[in-house]
């Protein structure tokens, strides 16, 4: 069962579509159902890869 | 303007004035908070505010603030690098938001709502579904906040 706009739905009733992307930061996989030509369900995974730097320093006298 | 992945730099300040304490269990609370992609977040940025904070198109699957972090992951160091990651990921269930969102801001709930780091990533919409941002390893390469 798929939650939906609509309520829980039967996914033999839906149409899948998922896909993915990928950049230097973050790897993104989503998953939609559509029924009727309507999106009903779209769910996104993001995983980063790297984030927030800080350079650190200390003056030398 | 745009989000923008920072580290903020009041947060910079701070940690001169030992203002976060990132100390599991014992330490501070921090919290997550979605924001659409017409914000501005980043580096100037001091304080969690909701504007420009997600809302929901319908449900009530986002609540205002975000979600709490687990945070079980010591800060660490290795070489001159001192690093922290939240010990899991970041995610909001029965979620519909049809207005694009692309940036979370971590920030202190136990310290006056101060900003600690915005985060941006790819623009997203979620229907009746679940948005989950996982976390990169814990380690002084990629670890969520890096000091170096």
């Amino acid at each position: 069962m798929i939650e939906t706009t609509k309520g829980q739905m039967d996914e033999s009733l839906l149409e899948k579509r998922e896909g993915q992307s990928d950049t230097d930061t973050e790897t993104t996989e989503w998953v939609e159902y559509w029924l009727d030509g309507e999106l009903v369900h779209r769910s996104v995974h993001v995983k980063l890869k790297h984030a927030a730097l800080a350079d650190g320093a200390a003056s030398s006298f | 303007m745009a989000n923008s992945t920072a580290m903020c730099t009041s947060f910079k300040g701070e940690l001169l004035t030992g203002t976060h304490n990132f100390t599991p269990s014992t330490g501070n609370t921090f919290k997550a908070a979605l924001y659409f992609a017409t914000g501005s977040l980043g580096a100037a940025t001091t304080v969690y505010s909701t504007t420009n904070e997600v809302t929901n198109t319908s449900g009530t699957g986002y609540t205002a603030g975000g979600v709490t972090v687990t945070n079980a992951n010591a800060p660490a160091t290795s070489g001159t690098t001192a690093y922290w990651t939240p010990s899991a990921s970041f995610s909001w269930s029965a979620l519909t938001v049809t207005t694009a969102f692309d940036a979370v801001l971590i920030y202190n709930s136990t310290s006056s709502n101060k900003a600690v780091s915005v985060h941006n990533f790819g623009s997203q919409t979620v229907t009746a579904g679940t948005f989950t941002l996982t976390m990169p390893t814990n380690d002084a390469t990629t670890g969520l906040l890096r000091i170096a």
